[in-house]
């Protein structure tokens, strides 16, 4: 630790950072733009000068870039020192000079940071008098809104979208002050990371082109902290509401998860909430008469009176929902709702994890990761975030070239200059090209057979006890050694695989190579992707697989099925569940957007997205993670959980309580796994200063005159017995514990910068620590599956169908949202170039492909990486067979 | 008087290659300096007092000394910088069009004492003739052996590869330069690091302005003692290029001891001021230097002396102003060529250049107010040392800042009388 003094006052400090930094983790404001926690120091911006003094007899000083000077022992600053706050003023007057002072007007307006940097630098009057410049802006596709005019040339994000996201479309152009931020002509953006851009820019340059739509001020938001559903890594975000739609979602900061940033499907994939889609009412497509909750009950009372039944629950629903529908049927007659094959792959996948001797990392262990092998999965489309990490993780080998040439890591131009092009080792065993091939050291790309093969091959070079698989080619052996000896040169390798492939052998394989990196005394970590938010939960939960709960409910001649939030035709063929779905009297079907599922349903209950509904998760972690209820729907439209409730009231079965949290300490107690998981946010009777945590800012307008148009009486605010947040303005306007933070705010800081003010320093944990709890951790000792395959065959019968995910486009929820749907496409299969010129298959041509008894009609994509022999199907799309098996050709 | 760097250079300003060159005593320094250690050469041009000619004047070997001499790099890198985009500075152009391998020999030296393996030659993108030139050189320098890997049979590896601009005023930052060869935008770099130790591709590196580079032979072949009598300012060796324009009798360049006077160049070089004019003041050493005027005619031109009388010997190519000659106007016509030249980095150059230069043709086209000359001056502060990202908006505000101060009264007739003056 170093000695310095800010201000007259004597702080220790991590001599590692710079004295911005230093700064603002002890508290004092400086103004600052082109620094960013994340993205280190450039001095481009000239807004953090300080006055930095050679030692206590100088009186004088100089001005320094607070961010370029490192927290050297020693230093002596003063932030408030005449010429400095004189100097910060004049950056921010010369910074306005081409600003086109148009807030009231931009979607920035009240969480800007360039507002409140103006603010706090003290400049009010303005003496340019001429003309300023005007840019023309682009159109970058359907999330992201450029106004360039707006631009301070902070170089924020050109250094966030390339220097850390990896994206190569979005630069800088141009010179002196018609520097351009931009893309080389029109265009969509194309970095699966492009919605970080409208947190990243400190004003109004790019701004969230959903929002733009129905758009409202942060303050005038109802906000609730939130964890994404759309993938299985468990994003934190805030979700905001306003007159009962959902407005936007931007990204909670948790360090131990996502960090600041989200990826563009869990930022922009929020409009199913608000879609034409939605269920809002109680629905007998039998009935004569309109339905009612009360006549609705009715009917199920009476439909369900000693009946057997049956239900399925939701990797995609909470760990409450799931619980309680069990709670409900009863083990035997429950369904987690996952087809055998991918409940056997999340099974195995946290068996792996519960049983193994290898810890899970955070995406902050991924990050702090230095070698990495990844098998079966394009990160990048199926845990978009943990992608993010891995690209960060990559850099960690050679950091250490920038310490050798004296150069602080936050110095992030020299660090790179130094670095250069290099990176450490990342490699890639997938069927098809990945969107992180750009930095991968090697790529292998194949069946998943051989997939796995090669895993066990890695395994075998890195404790030779283990068998090498029989048969293999001289190349792959000398790739599997050259890969066995990068993760072994390196002290903290993360072997990263999952469901994706759907294949078990290559989990095991990556079980085998994490597990013998351990034995060899490794820090190694082995991260695991799950299809959806909560699969790893319900792995938890336990349940039949669907096959099975079919069956076994036509052999005790079950009669009623509940199926709560799953569209069973996302999990197994059209063919398999119209048939199941026909053995019963009734279907009831609780969810919250139209499915093929709800088509079939005989009574639809409605039920609230993750805006609407308190819940946890299981991410792909291991760690449970709390979501609450943003807002109250005027609809009748509860969490399923308590509409779960409400139906076994109606047929008088036991219920385990009435509020959320009885129903999550049910959890707790009743599954050994999930032991804690109350724990991981205050209980809903907790009070700051005997008061509830506001959802709504202590600036939100209009309550009064909202609902004036249907009664100009203001209405009762609605309670919430559930949670420790009020769902208005009233309450605790300070900061929360972690987990009930509904917004980042602080006095001076309005934008997202405030999240420096809750933290214990910049950049780093939460007050309080981050949010979630692990549920599971690694034992002692490991053992191996060495369980390896065949090699793949090129089958006479037909392709052999691989799923394909695309991030726009697989994901069931998000495709439902009008900005993904403009980037997901149509349905796909990926060829070899072999096969396609076998086939006489020309790319963008459309093919009647037939996939078990379903023919869906796809576009063919070409290409050269995918091996002979397969089909890339495009997995999640619509009408494709999700039982996939070999693939033959309409035309 | 001795003119080492100009002897070979032809009346004409037709090149001297390399069997002339040969015959002239060239390449005598490499085959004496590869004898030596590389440390030697260092501290022989440390001695020898040779600072650096592209303007900052700073010791030529001290700057050497800093490259890492232990340790294993990829590369080691030397950049000769002759991007020269100063306005009213063809002193390089010279140098390369007239005798370039007197630059080759002097990097090969250069090289060895750093022990670079690589090296470029970065030219200003309009000096297409000077890269013509250089070319052939270099393609002659590699024919004789002088470049290679294996130069002139010592084992000795240096490549030299010649690289011209696309043509920003930036580029001659060094660091800017370095940008701009690996294909960069040519934004300068923090320092530290200095490019001695992070450099080109991260390598250590040294970048030399050429006239600098076109020294070292001569060091080399005729010693410390030689070097620093040539001069007649103890503390700067050697001799400089001196250059003169604007509206003098005879504009030109010529090599001069260090400590001639202002006036003997103005008046005994470039031939006095034009018959009708006086002269009103000079930028001694291009664009980004400070006005002199008539009180410091007697001044000697070295780095101390003319850093003394508030301004910087630079290039060494002034420009002269007249008195028939608006300093508005000419102050104008600066400010827009480093508005214009603004990399667009840092905010107070990038955005208070375009301002400056506003402000001046506000007042030129006699629309000025007195409280312009305020914002004017605030700007020179504003654009100072240290708080912008490099030197450009300093250099910038070196005329504006001595303008203000010594024609102030011409910068009030505008404005008082709503109109220029002068035209």
């Amino acid at each position: 630790m170093a000695k310095i003094k800010i201000n007259g006052k004597e702080l220790e400090v991590d001599p590692k950072k710079n004295l911005l930094e230093a700064s603002i983790s002890a508290g004092f404001d400086v103004p600052y733009f082109c620094w960013h926690p994340k993205l280190g120091s450039i001095g481009s911006c000239r807004q953090c000068a300080v006055v930095k003094y050679r030692d206590e007899n100088d009186k004088v000083g100089r001005v320094v870039m607070s961010c370029m000077e490192p927290a050297s022992e020693g230093s002596i600053i003063s932030t408030d020192a005449p010429q400095a706050v004189e100097f910060r003023s004049n950056v921010i007057e010369a910074l306005m000079t081409n600003h086109p002072h148009d807030c009231p007007v931009c979607d920035e307006g009240g969480e800007c940071h360039l507002q409140d940097m103006t603010v706090m630098s003290g400049h009010t009057t303005r003496r340019y008098e001429f003309e300023k410049r005007t840019h023309k802006n682009q159109y970058l596709g359907p999330f992201i809104n450029h106004e360039m005019n707006r631009c301070i040339q902070c170089y924020r994000c050109v250094r966030y979208y390339r220097d850390y996201a990896g994206g190569d479309d979005l630069n800088v152009f141009s010179s002196r002050n018609r520097v351009y931020f931009g893309r080389a002509n029109d265009g969509v953006l194309e970095s699966e990371f492009s919605g970080n851009l409208v947190e990243v820019c400190p004003t109004g340059v790019f701004t969230d082109k959903t929002l733009k739509k129905h758009h409202t001020r942060k303050w005038d938001l109802t906000t609730a902290p939130s964890v994404c559903v759309h993938c299985s890594v468990g994003c934190n975000t805030i979700a905001g509401e306003r007159y009962g739609s959902v407005r936007r979602i931007y990204s909670r900061y948790n360090e131990q998860v996502n960090g600041y940033f989200l990826c563009d499907r869990g930022r922009f994939g929020y409009e199913f909430v608000n879609s034409d889609q939605r269920i809002k009412k109680y629905i007998i497509p039998a009935a004569t008469e309109g339905v009612t909750k009360t006549t609705a009950f009715d009917f199920i009372a009476k439909a369900l009176k000693g009946k057997k039944i049956v239900g399925i629950g939701s990797p995609r629903a909470s760990l409450e929902t799931n619980f309680t529908l069990k709670q409900l049927v009863g083990s035997e007659n429950f369904s987690i709702g996952l087809s055998k094959l991918d409940y056997q792959l999340a099974k195995l996948a946290v068996d792996t994890l519960k049983n193994g001797s290898v810890k899970s990392p955070s995406l902050k262990e991924v990050e702090q990761s230095e070698s990495v092998f990844v098998l079966g999965e394009d990160v990048t489309q199926t845990a978009p975030m943990l992608a993010l990490a891995i690209r960060q993780a990559i850099k960690n080998l050679v950091k250490p070239k920038a310490d050798k040439a004296g150069i602080p890591q936050w110095n992030d131009a020299p660090v790179r200059e130094v670095i250069q092009s290099a990176h450490g080792p990342l490699h890639i065993a997938a069927p098809v090209a990945t969107r992180l091939d750009d930095v991968a050291t090697t790529t292998y790309y194949n069946a998943p057979e051989n997939i796995a093969r090669l895993g066990y091959a890695v395994a075998h070079y890195i404790n030779n006890k283990l068998v090498l698989p029989s048969g293999l080619s001289e190349e792959v052996k000398i790739l599997a050694g050259k890969i066995a000896a990068d993760l072994m040169a390196s002290a903290k390798p993360l072997v990263v695989s999952g469901v994706h492939c759907k294949n078990e052998d290559i989990i095991k394989a990556a079980s085998d190579v994490a597990t013998a990196l351990k034995e060899a005394g490794k820090s190694v970590s082995l991260s695991l992707t799950f299809e959806e938010s909560n699969s790893f939960g319900v792995v938890l939960i336990e349940g039949k697989p669907l096959e099975v709960l079919f069956d076994d409910a036509k052999t005790a001649k079950a009669e009623i099925l509940i199926v709560v939030e799953n569209d069973l035709y996302r999990r197994l063929s059209k063919e398999r569940v119209d048939s199941c779905l026909s053995q019963f009297e009734q279907v009831i079907v609780l969810d919250h957007n139209c499915t093929s599922t709800t088509k079939k349903a005989t009574v639809i209950l409605p039920v609230g997205t993750f805006t609407e509904a308190d819940g946890t998760f299981v991410n792909q972690e291991g760690r449970a993670q709390r979501f609450y209820q943003v807002f109250v729907p005027e609809s009748d439209t509860a969490e399923s959980w308590r509409r779960i409730a409400e139906l076994a009231k109606a047929i008088e079965k036991p219920v385990v309580g009435e509020s959320f949290f009885d129903f999550t300490k049910a959890v707790a107690n009743s599954i050994p796994q999930c032991k804690g998981i109350n724990g991981i946010a205050p209980p809903p009777d907790y009070k700051i200063e005997g008061q509830k945590v506001p959802r709504e800012s202590h600036r939100y307008s209009g309550r009064t005159a909202m609902k004036a148009n249907i009664n100009v009486h203001e209405l009762k605010p609605a309670e919430d017995l559930d949670s420790p947040m009020s769902f208005t303005m009233e309450g605790f306007h300070g900061e929360a514990p972690s987990a009930l933070t509904t917004s980042y705010w602080s006095p001076g800081w309005n934008s997202v910068q405030s999240i420096n003010k809750y933290q214990i320093e910049v950049g780093g944990a939460l007050h309080g620590g981050d949010p979630g709890l692990r549920l599971v951790e690694p034992v002692v000792k490991g053992t191996y599956y060495q369980s390896i395959p065949d090699a793949f065959k090129v089958s006479s019968k037909g392709l052999v169908a691989v799923p394909v995910y695309k991030i726009f486009g697989s994901e069931e929820l998000s495709a439902k949202a009008p900005a993904v749907k403009e980037r997901s496409g149509e349905a796909f299969v990926v060829l070899s170039t072999a096969d396609a010129v076998k086939q006489g298959l020309k790319e963008g041509e459309t093919v009647e492909i037939s996939m078990g008894n379903q023919i869906t009609s796809m576009n063919v994509i070409i290409m050269k990486e995918l091996a002979e022999g397969l089909a890339g199907i495009s997995a999640g799309y619509c009408g494709v067979n999700p039982e996939l098996s070999e693939v033959s050709f309409k035309k | 008087m001795e003119r080492p760097l100009t002897k070979n250079i032809r009346p004409d300003g037709k090149p001297v290659f390399i069997k002339e060159y040969e015959s002239l005593g060239g390449y005598q320094s490499v085959k004496k300096a590869l004898k030596m250690q590389p440390k030697e050469v260092t501290e022989l041009v440390k001695k020898s007092n040779l600072k650096g000619r592209g303007g900052a004047g700073f010791n030529t070997g001290l700057k050497w000394s800093f490259v890492p001499m232990e340790g294993e790099f990829e590369h080691k890198y030397l950049v000769a910088n002759g991007d020269e985009m100063e306005p009213g500075t063809f002193k390089d152009r010279l140098l390369i069009e007239g005798d370039p391998h007197q630059l080759i020999e002097g990097m090969i030296v250069t090289a060895f004492a750093i022990q670079a393996d690589e090296g470029y030659i970065f030219i200003r993108g309009e000096y297409a003739y000077a890269a013509d030139v250089v070319a052939k050189a270099l393609a002659e320098a590699y024919e004789a052996g002088y470049l290679g890997s294996n130069i002139m049979k010592t084992g000795y590896k240096f490549n030299l590869h010649l690289h011209t601009s696309v043509g920003r005023y930036i580029c001659g930052e060094e660091t800017a330069l370095l940008n701009s060869l690996e294909g960069k935008r040519a934004n300068p770099r923090a320092k530290p690091p200095f490019p001695q130790v992070s450099g080109l591709f991260g390598q250590p590196t040294i970048v030399n302005n050429i006239e600098t580079l076109c020294n070292i032979p001569h060091i080399i072949n005729n010693g410390v003692e030689w070097y620093n009598g040539l001069s007649l300012t103890p503390g700067d060796g050697g001799t400089k290029l001196f250059g003169a324009s604007g509206k003098v009798k005879k504009p030109g360049l010529w090599e001069l001891p260090f400590g001639v006077t202002l006036r003997e160049l103005l008046e005994d070089y470039a031939g006095g001021m034009q018959d009708g004019l006086k002269f009103k003041g000079c930028l001694p050493g291009g664009a980004s230097t400070d006005f002199l005027v008539a009180e410091h005619l007697d001044i000697k031109m070295d780095y101390a002396s003319v850093a003394a009388a508030g301004s910087r010997l630079g290039t060494g190519t002034m420009i002269v102003l007249d008195d028939k000659t608006c300093p508005v106007g000419m102050v104008l016509n600066l400010e827009h060529f480093f508005a214009q030249e603004s990399c667009g980095f840092c905010t107070p150059c990038r955005e208070g250049l375009p301002w400056t230069e506003k402000i001046l043709r506000k007042i030129e086209e006699g629309k000025g107010e007195m409280k312009d000359l305020d914002i004017l001056q605030f700007h020179t502060k504003f654009m100072g040392p240290g708080n912008t990202f490099c030197a450009l908006a300093p250099g910038a505000m070196a005329p504006l800042q001595s303008a203000l101060k010594y024609f102030r009264e011409d910068f009030e007739l505008h404005i008082k009388e709503h109109k220029c003056s002068w035209k």
